[in-house]
């Protein structure tokens, strides 16, 4: 458990590392036109959100933060990339611009906006931690969830949508494995299986959008309001 | 052991519901898995109000007061609903498409297991896996028409709900991280109660906010409520019921665990009365300009959750049960009045308000019903919802919240209002030449099985009942 020995430096600097990358990715997920592009992203971020589970694992030498690592590395780096390939068509991902609210540049403006607000939030809380690994995981990891959640308000795209949650969930999870270590390994496995059910059924909502109208374009649905 | 057997009944059904036979064999297993069921839950509703909690394995799964009155709800509108479903779905789905029906009930079922688990589950990080089950197993019933609006309603649900499940999960994780450096200990409701006073305030209120503002997204919180109306008059009625009655005040109930933790500061209890107040305000008057009836009670959906948050957050025993009382009230009112809009689009085949005229002398069972879903729901005596209404008002002005009474009893009499004048158009007046289509008999049956707790509760509430409510009072505090 945190606390009982002092951490290694090597693992302190590793795991800052892997955060670091971590933010940088959940810069481009907003950053990047393409739809591979955010799926390669997403898998990016995704080993580097198992890596730093493994590199805690080792410096605490906690087995289930071992595992979860690479339950992480296997659903999100093969499995959810795997199920998004399989249920939607290829002519989704071969559309080369995501229709977009905002241009780029206004974007990652309020993306460092956001990133600020996160280390607000957070700063308050690690008064109470008691690692180096909360130091960094917290806030960047409420950084990675605010920036998933502005890359789903802003693109039109289903699957960059879809993506956008799963970072969202990533950015979570970040936070997790450095506060909350000692979670019961039966509820992680569950969520690794509810992140996989969320890849399938956004999947398959997506594909009977694209077959019923046409388009994967979500953004422009707007039949349903009042007048 | 009655906890595992709720558990296991709904998910057997999902399975029978697959056997590719004759159509009855998956109307008929729902509905005999949720009657189990029901019969399960008064089993341990009676035994938790009796001072008794259920445990099946303790700090995992077990149910106390405020649980076994969540469990009671889900359990009986699964009973109404699964009936509903059986003349609905013959309606709306032709005779060749057996699979289509198959796989309405196997999704029906699950959606109902992923429900009945968040009252029953007491291991905080599986109940946030409960609630996001919810939403995704319910997706495909709200898009189980396959039109283009309907799928348009899928699709913001499920990603408006997810963005929040995601929030909501860093503030579930903040708690587990407080209980962490509070001791340790098993991560369930009562614990956490326990382990409160030594966290530290300003992480509980960080966590409480990510929480309110992560499942608020899922309870149609105003301004997170963008896709309730659409998902909750896009899916079919039935569904409609309890994603209304029960869905929203599960989730609800996951937000309202949070308050005897928070009790420590005043700061949750302003919270969810500004909320409640944004929310019932922001309704009822969203309620005055709706087209679709269907629609018309999603937005009194949001209200019912503004005001059941304005109960709890008031706060003291009073104020608390009948916080408890409400969501039991608007459970009954709201799968009723679903049921009710089924049976008229069933009748006239249109959601359009301004078309459907004299369905009293058209179709009188339709016009009845929703005539009294109208009055139900808005809270006209001798309903339930008129006493849970009152008995709010008067702990709040017991407890000397009278600026927050003023405002929702003015709310609330702006959205009976509105409810009510719809409700007339379509009732009374002269009806158009086309003549409404009969009923099938096992919608008037559930319709009028719907009917009777709703009347009867406002008339008179049994002892055991409310011993249970006290009791899910008192869970509300500390």
């Amino acid at each position: 458990m945190s606390g009982s020995a002092a951490v290694l430096p090597v693992f302190e600097h590793l795991n800052g590392l892997a955060a670091g990358l971590f933010l940088l990715t959940a810069f481009a997920l907003v950053a990047v036109r393409q739809v591979q592009a955010c799926l390669r992203i997403f898998i990016v971020q995704s080993v580097l959100l198992a890596a730093s589970a493994c590199i805690q694992a080792y410096s605490q030498e906690a087995v289930h933060l071992f595992i979860l690592g690479w339950i992480t590395l296997v659903t999100k780096a093969v499995l959810i990339p795997w199920l998004l390939r399989r249920t939607v068509r290829r002519e989704v991902y071969v559309r080369r611009e995501i229709a977009q609210v905002l241009n780029i540049p206004s974007s990652l403006l309020i993306a460092v906006a956001l990133a600020l607000f996160a280390y607000f939030i957070a700063s308050p809380l690690l008064a109470v931690a008691d690692g180096p690994f909360p130091r960094v995981n917290l806030p960047i990891g409420i950084t990675g969830l605010l920036l998933g959640a502005y890359a789903v308000t802003v693109r039109r795209e289903a699957i960059p949508q879809v993506l956008g949650i799963l970072a969202m969930e990533n950015g979570a999870f970040l936070a997790g494995v450095a506060i909350a270590p000692g979670l019961p390994l039966i509820a992680e496995l569950a969520a690794a299986f509810d992140v996989l059910i969320i890849a399938l059924v956004m999947g398959l909502l997506t594909r009977r959008i694209h077959e019923r109208l046409g388009t994967t374009v979500v953004g422009e649905m707007a039949s349903l309001k009042e007048d | 052991m009655e906890l595992f057997a709720i558990l296991a009944l709904p998910a057997l059904a999902a399975g029978l519901a697959l056997v590719p036979a004759r159509r009855a064999l998956a109307a008929a297993s729902t509905v005999l898995a949720s009657v189990a069921v029901l019969v399960l839950a008064i089993r341990v509703a009676l035994a938790t109000a009796g001072g008794r909690p259920v445990v099946a394995v303790a700090s995992w799964i077990a149910c106390d007061g405020l649980g076994a009155l969540v469990l009671l709800l889900i359990a009986f509108v699964a009973v109404t609903s699964s009936i509903f479903s059986w003349g609905y779905l013959s309606r709306i789905v032709d005779a060749g498409k057996g699979p289509k029906l198959r796989r309405y009930y196997s999704h029906f079922n699950l959606f109902l297991l992923s429900m009945l688990a968040v009252p029953i589950l007491a291991q905080v990080a599986l109940v946030w896996i409960a609630v996001e089950l919810t939403t995704l197993l319910s997706v495909f019933l709200v898009g189980f028409e396959g039109t283009a609006a309907a799928l348009e309603a899928a699709w913001k649900y499920v990603v408006l709900t997810c963005m929040g499940a995601a929030i909501a999960l860093i503030g579930i994780l903040l708690l587990f991280w407080g209980m962490t450096t509070a001791g340790g200990g098993p991560f369930s409701w009562s614990n956490l109660v326990a382990a409160a006073p030594r966290m530290s305030p300003a992480l509980l209120k960080t966590a409480f906010l990510f929480v309110l503002v992560g499942f608020g997204a899922k309870v149609g919180l105003v301004p997170l409520h963008g896709w309730l109306p659409d998902a909750h008059s896009q899916a079919p009625s039935p569904v409609c019921a309890l994603l209304s009655g029960v869905e929203t005040t599960t989730v609800l109930y996951v937000i309202l665990r949070l308050l005897p933790v928070l009790q420590a500061g005043e700061s949750a209890s302003t919270w969810l009365v500004a909320f409640g107040l944004v929310s019932v305000g922001a309704a009822a008057f969203l309620l005055l300009q709706v087209r679709d009836y269907k629609r018309l009670f999603a937005f009194s959906t949001i209200e019912h959750m503004g005001i059941i948050m304005v109960a709890a957050g008031l706060g003291g025993p009073a104020a608390q049960a009948s916080a408890a009382w409400q969501m039991l009230s608007h459970a009954l009112a709201k799968s009723f009045c679903f049921f009710a809009a089924g049976a008229v689009l069933l009748a006239v085949g249109t959601r359009d308000i301004a078309s459907v005229r004299g369905l009293m002398r058209n179709s009188p069972v339709a016009g009845i019903a929703l005539l009294v879903a109208g009055l139900a729901i808005s809270g006209a005596p001798p309903f339930a919802v008129f006493l849970s209404e009152l008995s709010i008002f008067r702990a709040g002005i017991a407890g000397d919240h009278l600026a927050a009474v003023g405002l929702l009893a003015l709310f609330v009499v702006i959205a009976f209002c509105g409810v009510m004048q719809q409700v007339n158009r379509m009732v009374f007046g002269m009806p158009p030449s086309t003549t409404a289509v009969p009923l099938p008999r096992s919608c008037v049956a559930s319709l009028a099985m719907a009917a009777v707790p709703m009347l009867a509760l406002g008339l008179y509430v049994p002892p055991a009942l409310e011993r249970l409510l006290g009791l899910a009072g008192t869970a509300l505090g500390r």
